[in-house]
């Protein structure tokens, strides 16, 4: 019961601090913008062309965009102390870590989702792809925070922390954006979205039991 | 306020090396209920590198600490319930209110006194204040909002990281007042301070670093 | 755990006598094993009927392959001992891996190029193995910047140990999906850059190279490992005696 009470308390207060700090939520979207916005530019404005490139143009700007926004899943706590408080609590610091992640997801990984469907119609997604587009995102987004959060334990506050954790997850992405524009790219041929849908199902599950673990861990390796 | 048991936490042979340099080898101290132990020493010595591996935040390179003659890494989270812990940093968010920091430090712990956020931050003299965002503060006030943090809780053990910094002297007053009922409850109380430190009628043990 | 049997202060200085030892063992018989695996290689073994004489590149390519994923895997488990039992030693083989992991998968990658051209014509094929060794370094860059840019000694090999353990349990993930990705994307004139069904007598100099380089590895290891070692014990006093040659007592 104590530790259901912490972890909404976390959540809440998280999701209070992200409301109050509208620009930290609403950065990572203008960005995804932006990112969407070069490949018209870059590729040419047809249609065909852009309606075949648009589940990989959706999926490399979300995962760009969930990249920069994971920067501010424990920076402030960091700098302010609260992560030490948060460690020092009784409760274990796993679930604690959970109400972080969970907290940053809601605030990037689920906006990100909606703004990604919306965007899709500026890429002329065909219609049949939305709804798979909308179940890799929601499988796929939870992953990249949940993977980000160890990376972003390890990195945060150090001097160039921004470039290197860039670094140190892009290559664990990979696998989701492969799964993901896959299904996507199946769906607009018609063909079947399972064997997809299994992976990044299983990479979900793999990284819930793994990712806060490690984070805590690596949190706790930072703290000295 | 708390219970009466006496509880003693004692380190043996602390080492501690940031940065290949070695801050303190072989560090040995004991403090008990009702006692007060000021560490001192010049900037960069290891003070606070000290007080975080005293609470469990961070691992000395050598050395154990023990609380009730029980290494404190075996508690799993025992251990931590009685100790509070006021760093360098506040830990409260600026963003916030007192009174809304104060419900989730409420929430983060398992030993809550009763006492409500608003008792809490009337003792540091900061009536009035609960709804202001913490943003508004000034400095000291601040620091005394983070201090109020120590009221919520039945934490026999604080561990102070330069408790008076930037608080004036009415604000120390209140400090003074809230240190001396935790010791005369049998608290102990580990800080550091680079100025002399007094609670009436409690005599204070000083160790150099 | 190794409990009070191993000196926790002497143990540095054992292991690294021990290095001192045996270095130059493994460097001689890693010689030996080159000059039998490249002959073997390059003369003995007959060329292949599809590739000719192209496909003895993978005397030096399949190993180096086989190495940078052994490698990772041996940082992981050491950086895992360091982080439980809190050896010291472990946090150095650790530090130790990872340029020579990631130089084997540079070799990998560059050998892998070069064997491209005669092959397909160019040198770049987004080819399975390679684009999984190419992630794989990313993973080796990544490991090694971190490492850097902690201060602490202790530190940067406790994140370093978690990151390797992240890295071992995605490498395998990452692996599948590239096949999954190529199976899709492949054109059908792409072949596996692989052993092809290999003869027995190409079979044999492939052998002898990979123990070639694992004991290549083992000696640079231990080059390695003695200067950790050293940098890592630099205020001990055993250091500073074998370093003024024990003059200073």
């Amino acid at each position: 019961m104590g530790a259901y009470q912490a972890f909404t308390a976390l959540l809440l207060r998280d999701l209070k601090l992200g409301f109050r700090n509208m620009g930290d939520l609403l950065n990572p979207l203008l960005f995804f913008l932006m990112v969407v916005t070069l490949f018209p530019l870059a590729l040419g404005p047809e249609k065909s062309v852009l309606q075949e490139h648009a589940p990989a143009v959706i999926w490399v700007a979300s995962l760009l965009a969930a990249s920069i926004s994971l920067d501010t899943m424990f920076r402030s706590d960091m700098e302010d102390g609260s992560l030490e408080q948060i460690l020092l609590s009784p409760y274990p610091d796993i679930i604690l870590v959970m109400a972080k992640i969970l907290a940053h997801w809601l605030m990037t990984g689920a906006p990100l989702t909606i703004f990604a469907l919306l965007l899709s119609v500026l890429l002329y997604l065909p219609g049949a792809a939305y709804l798979p587009l909308l179940g890799t995102l929601l499988l796929g987004t939870p992953i990249l925070s949940m993977v980000g959060s160890v990376a972003v334990a390890l990195t945060v506050g150090l001097r160039n922390g921004g470039m290197l954790l860039i670094l140190l997850i892009l290559p664990l992405y990979m696998p989701v954006l492969i799964f993901a524009i896959s299904a996507v790219n199946n769906a607009m041929r018609g063909l079947s979205v399972a064997g997809e849908f299994y992976f990044l199902s299983g990479m979900l599950i793999l990284a819930l039991t793994l990712a806060p673990f490690a984070t805590a861990y690596a949190l706790k390796i930072r703290m000295g | 306020m708390m219970s009466n048991e006496t509880s003693v936490l004692r380190a043996e042979g602390l080492e501690c090396i940031r940065n290949d340099m070695v801050l303190f080898r072989d560090l040995s101290l004991a403090v008990s209920s009702g006692e007060v132990l000021q560490v001192k020493g010049p900037n960069g010595c290891g003070k606070t590198s000290l007080l975080r591996i005293l609470c469990g935040l961070a691992l000395p390179n050598e050395g154990v600490v023990y609380w009730n003659d029980k290494d404190i890494r075996e508690y799993n989270g025992e251990y931590v319930q009685h100790v509070n812990y006021v760093g360098h940093h506040n830990g409260i968010k600026v963003e916030l209110t007192p009174a809304e920091n104060l419900h989730v430090s409420n929430a983060l712990s398992t030993t809550h006194n009763g006492a409500s956020p608003e008792q809490a931050l009337q003792q540091f003299g900061l009536y009035g204040y609960e709804d202001t965002p913490v943003r508004k503060l000034s400095s000291g006030q601040k620091r005394r909002v983070a201090l109020s943090r120590l009221l919520l809780t039945h934490a026999q053990l604080w561990i102070l990281d330069e408790p008076y910094t930037s608080v004036d002297g009415a604000g120390r007053s209140f400090i003074a007042d809230v240190l001396k009922s935790h010791m005369d409850a049998g608290g102990m109380l580990i800080l550091v301070s680079h100025e002399p430190v007094s609670i009436p009628g409690v005599k204070i043990r000083e160790m150099a670093l | 755990m190794l409990g009070p049997t191993i000196d926790k202060y002497a143990a540095p200085k054992n292991a690294y006598s021990l290095a001192f030892t045996l270095t130059p063992w493994f460097a001689w018989i890693s010689i030996l094993l080159f000059i039998g695996g490249i002959y073997g290689g390059l003369v003995y073994a007959p060329p292949d009927y599809d590739q000719g004489e192209s496909f003895r590149i993978i005397y030096v390519h399949v190993p180096a392959a086989w190495m940078s994923m052994f490698v990772y895997v041996v940082m992981a488990i050491a950086g895992a001992c360091g982080l439980i039992w809190k050896v010291k030693l472990m946090d150095a083989v650790a530090r130790s891996c990872a340029p020579l992991g990631a130089s084997f998968t540079l070799l990998a990658l560059v050998t892998g190029s070069i064997w491209g051209k005669p092959m397909w014509g160019t040198w770049w094929v987004w080819d399975a193995r390679l684009t999984s060794e190419l992630i794989l370094l990313f993973l080796y860059l990544g490991y090694m910047a971190l490492q850097s840019s902690i201060d602490d000694r202790r530190t940067a090999a406790r994140a370093g140990a978690i990151l390797a353990l992240v890295g071992v349990v995605n490498i395998p993930i990452i692996h599948f999906s590239v096949e999954w990705w190529n199976t899709l994307h492949q054109g059908p004139t792409v072949t596996k850059l692989d052993t092809p069904s290999i003869h027995v007598t190409m079979l044999i100099p492939l052998l002898i190279m990979s123990i070639a380089y694992t004991t290549f590895f083992i000696t640079m290891l231990m080059v390695r490992l003695r200067a950790e070692i050293l940098d890592q014990e630099r205020n001990t006093t055993w250091v500073r005696d074998l370093v003024l040659g024990g003059t200073d007592k």
